[in-house]
């Protein structure tokens, strides 16, 4: 690490132009509608402190940036959720066939709603939502290459970002917790195993396609109990594995067509998983402005109801309303359906603008019928509603 | 060569006034003219200011800002960057424009860096909240329309020829627009869009002309009125700039994904 702020000392030239800050800071509340399962759980509001910000920085007509984004929660009951973490800090330089961009930072691969089944180059910020959508800088070194017959882009990553994993005193958690001190590789190099990706994207017509292959460390650990004495936790391990992926969108008209296929090995048995589905739009409904999507997605995992996830043999159905007003209103609700045994996981996200600078955000997750086998059992008592008010500089 | 192949036309044409000419044919000539007149300047960037307001007078304001590479024979590609409200700042909007098939369009959500191709269908749909349609702010081609050719009126103080236009295109949310071009500089000076059922929707007022590079006349002021809501947003134009040296890749996805 201090060889990456030395070289960003190197190339940060003196006699700079367009410096810029800004960033977020917002007070999260978390209303759980249960009481929890275990006692270090027992509370149902959870208030929580979030803060970003963004230095940001370009010279050479826009073809070289530096950028740092550190980013802190404050947490009022899981001190693993209180934690900091630098979302990025990167420098790219631009030129006409090519990129390169060295730092940490976030590559977002997917075009499926609600799994992101291909996505991996980062680490998932587990603590700050199951969502899954809160990410790890990860150190990289990237190159793009663009063609008129696409962009090939390979990544370098030599560390490692561990998942974050709620404590003892966090809700929507393992039962039991996962304990991130125990962690195991199956690389004697552990957390310094040099990582590799490529992808290839490209557009053609209405067509959007990216093919890709990882090798090394799994983002996703396999959960091993450590059973003792009054004290069972769970022990991430993490794999060396291979994954190939295709990910593949048609855009016709109103509607966008949806699909992402792995096959990974190297962690259990070899697999292939894959996410399709679609997103209709039914613009300006009702003779008002609201624009409408209806959504349905399928997902399946070769390893059924053993693997480690929701999206095993389940479907979603969703909606989402653009309001298309002054406060930018959104609103997007889902339900995953599992196919075998009718559990239900329902989630609603929604954000308003109030004035300039402030954004209010209701997010709401509730399961029904959940099964012991579920990935989910684990959190059945864990429902909430959450308010977020951030203010934006 | 084209512009050799046109003056030899002008020669050996007989005068236009001479020819039995129908609206139709009239109102397409005057704006294959317009189009004629705006053609090389290959590319642009502004800065553009958006107050939106409400019946009751309450205003918001949002800042952006456009670039613009000129396509001959085809849309132009343009890539717009939000630069407030803050919570949307660097969100950016890539799109590849044409006359009559579907254009095709990114948006880049900085805050997941996740890009999403987008649906064009909504055309008829407001952009950002404001009372443009994305069809309204979308590059004018020829081939966007048929037109017809009303009647030739002095509106503010100026010379214009009236015409009628009508959506060629898939997704229009109007039956027709009428539009008053001016007979000096050939720009539009007002728009009148009817919806789709036929009933008088919007205003717009486009003022404050001013010539680029000698040869390009650009609005520094937009003013559209929804008669049907009472709403109004005005679009504010600065800092025009020509001669930025664009070109495709600074309208491809990789540059999307690090535009501000």
């Amino acid at each position: 690490m201090k060889i990456l702020f030395a070289f960003f000392l190197l190339v940060l030239p003196i006699g700079l132009l367009a410096h810029e800050v800004t960033g977020s800071a917002g007070l999260e509340l978390r209303f759980f509608t249960q009481d929890a399962q275990t006692p270090s759980q027992d509370y149902l509001l959870n208030t929580s402190l979030v803060f970003e910000t963004e230095y940001y920085h370009e010279w050479d007509n826009g073809n070289q940036l530096f950028a740092i984004t550190p980013f802190f929660r404050v947490d009022q009951h899981d001190p693993e959720r209180t934690h900091f973490d630098l979302r990025e800090l990167t420098w790219l330089k631009a030129a006409d066939n090519w990129e390169v961009r060295i730092g940490l930072r976030k590559v977002f691969w997917g075009v499926i709603e609600f799994q992101h089944l291909v996505d991996i180059i980062n680490q998932t910020d587990l603590v700050e939502n199951i969502d899954g959508e809160d990410k790890l800088g990860q150190p990289m070194l990237n190159l793009a290459l663009i063609n008129n017959w696409g962009t090939l882009d390979f990544f370098i990553m030599p560390w490692f970002r561990e998942r974050t994993f709620p404590g003892e005193d966090g809700r929507l958690r393992t039962q039991p917790r996962v304990d991130t001190d125990l962690s195991r590789y199956e690389s004697g190099a552990k957390e310094k195993h040099l990582d590799f990706a490529l992808r290839y994207s490209h557009f053609i017509g209405d067509w959007d396609i990216g093919l890709s292959h990882f090798y090394g460390t799994s983002r996703e650990p396999r959960l091993i109990l450590l059973s003792q004495p009054g004290n069972d936790v769970f022990i991430p391990f993490y794999d060396i594995i291979n994954q190939t992926s295709i990910d593949l969108q048609s855009t016709k008209g109103n509607m966008l067509w949806k699909l992402e296929a792995l096959h990974r090995s190297g962690q259990g048995t070899t697999y292939n998983a894959l996410a399709g589905g679609f997103e209709y739009t039914l613009v300006g409904i009702l003779d008002t402005v609201i624009d409408m999507g209806l959504l349905g997605e399928y997902y399946y995992d070769e390893r059924g109801k053993s693997a480690p996830t929701l999206f095993d043999d389940d479907f979603a159905l969703g909606t989402r309303l653009a309001f298309n007003d002054a406060a930018s209103s959104e609103l997007l609700a889902g339900i995953l359906i599992d196919k075998d045994n009718g559990s239900k996981f329902f989630n609603l996200e929604a954000s308003h603008r109030l004035g300039l600078h402030w954004v209010l955000e209701v997010e709401g997750r509730f399961l029904f019928d959940q099964e012991p086998e579920d990935p989910t059992f684990s959190i059945r008592r864990d429902d909430y509603i959450e308010l977020l008010l951030t203010y934006h500089f | 060569m084209r512009n050799c192949l046109l003056l030899v036309l002008l020669l050996i044409l007989p005068p236009l006034e001479v020819i039995a000419e129908t609206p139709e044919e009239k109102g397409l000539a005057i704006v294959i003219e317009a189009d004629r007149r705006d053609t090389g300047w290959k590319d642009q960037v502004a800065d553009m200011e958006m107050i939106l307001r409400n019946r009751q007078g309450e205003e918001s304001k949002r800042t952006l800002s456009l670039k613009t590479l000129e396509v001959v024979d085809d849309g132009d590609k343009s890539l717009t960057i939000f630069d407030s409200p803050r919570d949307v700042k660097g969100t950016a909007f890539l799109s590849y424009t044409h006359s009559l098939k579907p254009d095709d369009q990114w948006l880049y959500l900085p805050a997941l860096k996740r890009v999403k191709r987008i649906s064009s269908a909504n055309k008829s749909g407001p952009f950002v909240g404001s009372e443009f349609a994305y069809e309204d702010l979308t590059s004018q081609e020829v081939d966007k329309y048929t037109y017809k050719w009303l009647r030739d009126e002095t509106y503010r103080g100026r010379e214009n020829f009236v015409i009628e236009r009508f959506p060629a295109y898939e997704y229009s949310g109007y039956t027709r627009q009428v539009v008053w071009i001016d007979k000096e500089i050939y720009q539009t000076n007002k728009v009148e869009f009817y919806d789709r059922k036929n009933a008088l929707l919007k205003t717009l007022e486009i003022k404050d002309y001013e010539l680029y590079i000698d040869k390009y006349w650009r609005s520094h002021s937009m003013h559209m009125v929804n008669h049907q809501t009472g709403k109004e947003t005005l679009l504010i134009w600065k800092k025009y700039k020509f001669n930025n040296n664009l070109d495709d890749r600074d309208f491809d996805i990789n540059t999307l994904k690090r535009s501000r």
